[in-house]
Order: structure tokens, then C-alpha cells, then sequence
């Protein structure tokens, strides 16, 4: 069993790099192969002499064959180095920006997550226990409306509702910049908590609630309706029946028909997880927070395409981790599953 | 107990009624937003581009939806605005769908090595952020709401290619086709002709939840400046806009093209809702 289990993993884990090399080749192909030139890209109307330029693409190692600079890349990845930045400042390792931001996206997204399991696993559960009534109507308007509001307005919104008018919560950043916090993982809350640091707890808790609260709920939407449905069809099935017949309360009963319900939903994680770091990006951009997602926007403004290229060999690694895990935690559960 | 056997054949008669009404109500939503963007030059009260000293004005009678810093008239621009969006989105879908049935409908039908790698291929976009990929390929081709349109359409095939592919696989081993088979229908006969007919339900749910998609995808771009030029007038972008002042009070600036975009974002999800209920396939 123990053997079988982590030579399924084995064997999941090197799925992951058809897909890793799948996107790098496409962003490889849009970014290098299309006409332009990233220096230009770089430099925009500023005009810098032949031998600048030159030496530029030299730095950049643009200057030798497509096929060359493709495997150099893939060379390089494999030793943890996600290239240099081109524009300002240049010739920083990219993996340096990825330590430093993407902890805070991480904080953000497992946040996000789970207020979006929780709020789902909640409305899909009323839904169905109240299925054919107002409420369950209500729930799948509520499923389709969250599903579809735009993240940025209705961070906006929110911002305006509890930084504006209730003035109790910061719109932007991560932690209050005057509040000193050492930290270890990258993870603010997480450090606090290790560091014993109370106000940094404090503030980096009250700025996750909006962008966290904003993204959740926006993802929540299509769990409500998968829970749901999976609920109505276990409520059907016969052991439900026969757990009321015996006169089990009904909250319980509602319990173990929600343990059942739950492992199609897991299913749905891995997918979620990457519609999570898309609406990562708008969150971000909309409440100001430090992470990927500004990273690369910051590195559109200055048409840096080797830190973009880096970002999403990133992102791809980090999307095949989280299906890996899902698929383990899926197979654990699910006895039917082989590996 | 009993309420379940009661509420079965009660919910068969009436569970209709809450899917005819999300239909009805995304439909009106829709007609409504393309009649705004057909009729664009009647409905709208100014020109969407014309500076004015009447800047920032609060919603009133003169400006429903109040003007923003230039002195522009918000309501006008939203009007304006819807074209732009169903337009980026609609020539972006129908790129999608150009390319992602066909090849669907052909590596689900002959299988093989090609279906196998175009099967990885488009497992390991469509589980990428499409936004992100979206972005990546917006900021290499420029912004303008054509290279948005590719952008768009490049990561919604596999949206299509894997639900054709899939629906393909469980037709193809049925028993018409096996009889079209024996009475000697060629390759190209049984595709167009028996199997294509029987997606058509299929295509037109996710057609709905893809635009659904795409209209937040659109507006995502234009947001982060990978769409339209100003002074264009789009809903996403003058959100972007918008929001450098709404803190300040104006409101108006974010709420109105925002509020737009979750409309018909949810007009089609109502409608692919609704559809996918009717024609029992389920689209994720």
C-alpha cells in the first residue's frame, strides 16, 4: 500500500513536466519567434546606439540561434534559475523577485481558498437540503452572480464599503509599513504568530480580510453548484434513507451526506486553484498587494519579457504542484482509485 | 423520507420554472446590451469623448451616471463601451470555436498518437490561468482590442476541444454510427453528418459559459490596459480609470461600468445555466 501510494505520486509528479515544457514553448514561441525585439521592447523611444544594442543582446544572450537560447532556458531551469530580468533594474535573477513575491501571493490564495470552500460547502449544502424551494433558487442565483462579478469591482466595492465609509479596514498592502515584522517564511500571518509579534498578527490579518473576502467569494460560486448537485444525489441514495428512517437527526444525516458529496469537490480544486491565481492578479492590482501578480504588471510597463517568461514557468510549476496534490489527496480518499 | 418522494415528481414538474426564468432573464440582458451597442449613436446622450467643465458631477438628471474627470458623460460612454466588449468577445469566441471544434471533432474521432499529444496540449492550457496566459500574449502582440480578441481566443480552445473531443469519444462507439459505418459512410460523412449534428446542444452551452468567461477575460485585459486606447470608451478600462478617484467619493466612476461588465458576464452564464439543464449535459 505505502509502496503503491509514492510510486503513484513518482509517476504523477512526472506529469508535471509535459506541462511545464508545453507553456514555456508557447510563451517561448509568442515571445521570441513573433517579430520584435525585446530590447527594443525594452528601450521603447529612447534611441541607443548599434553597439549598446549589441551589447545588450549579448548580456541577454539574445543574440544567439532560437533553438540555442530555447534549451539554454531549459538548461538553466533546471538548476532553479528563472533567467535575468532585461529591464530596470537588469540582470537580476528572476528568482530572486519569485522568493520574495510569491509568499505573499501564496498568503493571499490559501486565504482565498479557503473562504471559497467554506461559503461553497455552505450555500451548496443549504441548496440541497432545501432543494425546490426559494432558497435553493436563491443559492444557484447566488452561484451564477458570484461566478460572474468582476474582481475588480467588487474589491472596489468593498474597499469603498469598509475603507471609506466604515473606515475599519486598509484598502492596500499587506501590513501596516510601520509595524516591524522579521520575517521567515514570507507568510506575514505565519511569521507573526512564530515571532510572537501581536500587532503584526493584528495588521497583517485586517489587510488579508478584503482581498482575501473578495477573491473567495468570487470563487465560491462554483462550488455552491457542484456541492449542490452532489448533495441532491446522495440525499437520494439509499443509506441517507435509511439513516432517517431510523430516526437520525437531520443535521447529522445532512453530515454524512456531505462527507459523500465532498470527494467530487476535491476534484474540482486543482481547477479552481488556477482560476484562483488568474483573479490573483486583478485582487492584486486592485488592493495594491505585493505579490505575482503585480510583479507582472510591473514587468509589462516595462516590456521585460524574460521576468514574464520567468513568472510563467513559475505559475505552471506552481499549477502542476497543486493538481499533483489534489490527485494524491484524491486517491487516498477515493478507495476506488488504483495506483 | 417522505418529503423526498413527494418533492421528486414535484420538482420534475416545476423544476423547469426557475431555469425558464434564468433564461428569459439573461436573453432580455443580452438583447438589451446589443441594442445598446447597435443603436449606440441614438441612445446616447453625448458624444463619449467630448471634454466638458462639467467635471465629476454626481449621478443627476442632466448625467444619470455623472461624468468623470474629463467631464465625459459616464452613461454615454457606457452605451459606447458595450461595443468594444461584444465585440473583442464575439470575434474571439468565434476564433475559438473555429479552431477548437474541428480539431476536437477530429483527434476525438480518429484517436491515435496526434489526439494524444493535442490532448496534452490542451489539457495543459486549459489548466493554466487563462488570464495569465491571456495577459502574456496581449503584452506581445500590443494593446488593442483586436490582439485582446486573439488573446481571448487562443486560450478558450481547449475550452471547446476538450468538450468535443470528449462528447466525440462516447458517439463515435454508439450504435447509428456503427450503422453508418456498415452502409459504407466515409470518415468525413460520419463526422459532419451524424456526429456533428448531435454536438450542436453541447456547443451551445459552452458557446454560453465560454462567453461568460470571456466577457470577465475582456474586461480583466482592458483593465490592466491590454485592450483599448483612450479616449476609447470600455468599460474595463474606464474602471481602471475610475479607480484612481472613486476613494475620493466618486463612486459613480467605478460603480456603473463595473456593474455592467457583471451583468452580461451573468446574462450569458443565466443562459448556459439554463441551456446546460435543458440539454442534461453538464459543462464542467
Amino acid at each position: 500500500m505505502s509502496r503503491g501510494i509514492t510510486q503513484y505520486v513518482l509517476l504523477r509528479a512526472l506529469m508535471i513536466i509535459p506541462t511545464v515544457l508545453i507553456l514555456y514553448t508557447i510563451v517561448f514561441i509568442f515571445m521570441r519567434i513573433l517579430p520584435g525585439n525585446p530590447i527594443l521592447a525594452v528601450v521603447g523611444t529612447k534611441s541607443i546606439s548599434p553597439e549598446q544594442m549589441k551589447h545588450l543582446m549579448h548580456l541577454a544572450g539574445l543574440d544567439k540561434p532560437l533553438y540555442v537560447q530555447y534549451f539554454d532556458y531549459l538548461w538553466q531551469l533546471l538548476h532553479g534559475n528563472f533567467g535575468v530580468t532585461l529591464a530596470f533594474p537588469m540582470g537580476v535573477p528572476v528568482a530572486d523577485y519569485l522568493r520574495l513575491r510569491f509568499p505573499a501571493t501564496l498568503e493571499l490564495t490559501i486565504w482565498s481558498f479557503a473562504i471559497s470552500v467554506i461559503l461553497g460547502l455552505l450555500t451548496g449544502t443549504l441548496g440541497a437540503v432545501k432543494r425546490g424551494t426559494k432558497l435553493d433558487t436563491s443559492m444557484r442565483l447566488y452561484s451564477i452572480v458570484a461566478y460572474t462579478l468582476f474582481i475588480p469591482w467588487f474589491g472596489m466595492i468593498l474597499q469603498y464599503i469598509f475603507g471609506v465609509w466604515l473606515h475599519i479596514l486598509p484598502t492596500s498592502g499587506r501590513i501596516n509599513p510601520n509595524v516591524n515584522l522579521h520575517t521567515i517564511t514570507g507568510l506575514y500571518v505565519l511569521d507573526s504568530i512564530l515571532t510572537g509579534n501581536w500587532s503584526a498578527f493584528v495588521s497583517s490579518i485586517k489587510h488579508l480580510i478584503l482581498p482575501s473576502l473578495t477573491l473567495g467569494i468570487v470563487l465560491s460560486g462554483a462550488y455552491t453548484r457542484l456541492v449542490r448537485n452532489n448533495m441532491v444525489e446522495v440525499l437520494n441514495q439509499d443509506f441517507i434513507r435509511a439513516y432517517k428512517a431510523r430516526g437520525v437527526k437531520d443535521w447529522k444525516v445532512t453530515w454524512y451526506a456531505l462527507k459523500n458529496a465532498f470527494i467530487p469537490v476535491i476534484t474540482l480544486m486543482g481547477l479552481q486553484f488556477a482560476i484562483l491565481l488568474g483573479g490573483a492578479i486583478l485582487t492584486e492590482t486592485t488592493f495594491n498587494w505585493p505579490g505575482m501578480g503585480t510583479f507582472i504588471i510591473d514587468r509589462i510597463e516595462y516590456r521585460d519579457y524574460n521576468a514574464i517568461q520567468g513568472a510563467v514557468v513559475f505559475f505552471a510549476f506552481f499549477v502542476g504542484l497543486i493538481s499533483l496534490i489534489v490527485d494524491v489527496i484524491y486517491a487516498l480518499l477515493d478507495p476506488r482509485v488504483k495506483y | 423520507m417522505l418529503s423526498s418522494i413527494i418533492l421528486k415528481p414535484v420538482k420534475a414538474i416545476f423544476g423547469n420554472r426557475p431555469g425558464r426564468g434564468f433564461l428569459i432573464a439573461g436573453t432580455i440582458i443580452v438583447l438589451a446590451v446589443v441594442i445598446m451597442a447597435i443603436f449606440a449613436p441614438f441612445i446616447a446622450p453625448y458624444n463619449p469623448t467630448a471634454i466638458s467643465s462639467d467635471t465629476f458631477s454626481p449621478p443627476c438628471w442632466k448625467h444619470i451616471m455623472g461624468t468623470n474627470r474629463l467631464g465625459q458623460d459616464v452613461f454615454s460612454r457606457i452605451v459606447w463601451g458595450s461595443r468594444i466588449i461584444l465585440y473583442v468577445v464575439l470575434v474571439a469566441t468565434a476564433f475559438s470555436m473555429v479552431l477548437g471544434i474541428p480539431v476536437g471533432l477530429v483527434s476525438g474521432y480518429y484517436g491515435g498518437k496526434l489526439d494524444r499529444v493535442l490532448s496534452t496540449v490542451m489539457d495543459s492550457i486549459y489548466a493554466f490561468p487563462a488570464l495569465i496566459l491571456a495577459i502574456v500574449i496581449a503584452v506581445v502582440l500590443g494593446p488593442s482590442p483586436m490582439n485582446a480578441a486573439v488573446a481571448i481566443a487562443f486560450v478558450y480552445v481547449p475550452t471547446y476541444f476538450r468538450m468535443i473531443r470528449g462528447q466525440t469519444l462516447s458517439l463515435k462507439g454508439q450504435l447509428f454510427v456503427e450503422a453508418a459505418k456498415a452502409i459504407g459512410a466515409r470518415d468525413r460523412e460520419i463526422m459532419l453528418k451524424y456526429i456533428l449534428p448531435n454536438l450542436i446542444p453541447t456547443i451551445l452551452v459552452v458557446f454560453s459559459l465560454s462567453v461568460a468567461d470571456a466577457i470577465l477575460t475582456e474586461a480583466g485585459l482592458s483593465f490592466l490596459g491590454l485592450s483599448v486606447t483612450p479616449p476609447t470608451p470600455d468599460w474595463g478600462y474606464d474602471l481602471r480609470v475610475g479607480q484612481a478617484f472613486f476613494l475620493d467619493g466618486y463612486w459613480w466612476l467605478v460603480f456603473f461600468p463595473g456593474l455592467m461588465i457583471m451583468l452580461l458576464a451573468m446574462a450569458f452564464a443565466l443562459i448556459g445555466e439554463a441551456l446546460s439543464e435543458r440539454t442534461s449535459t453538464s459543462a464542467r
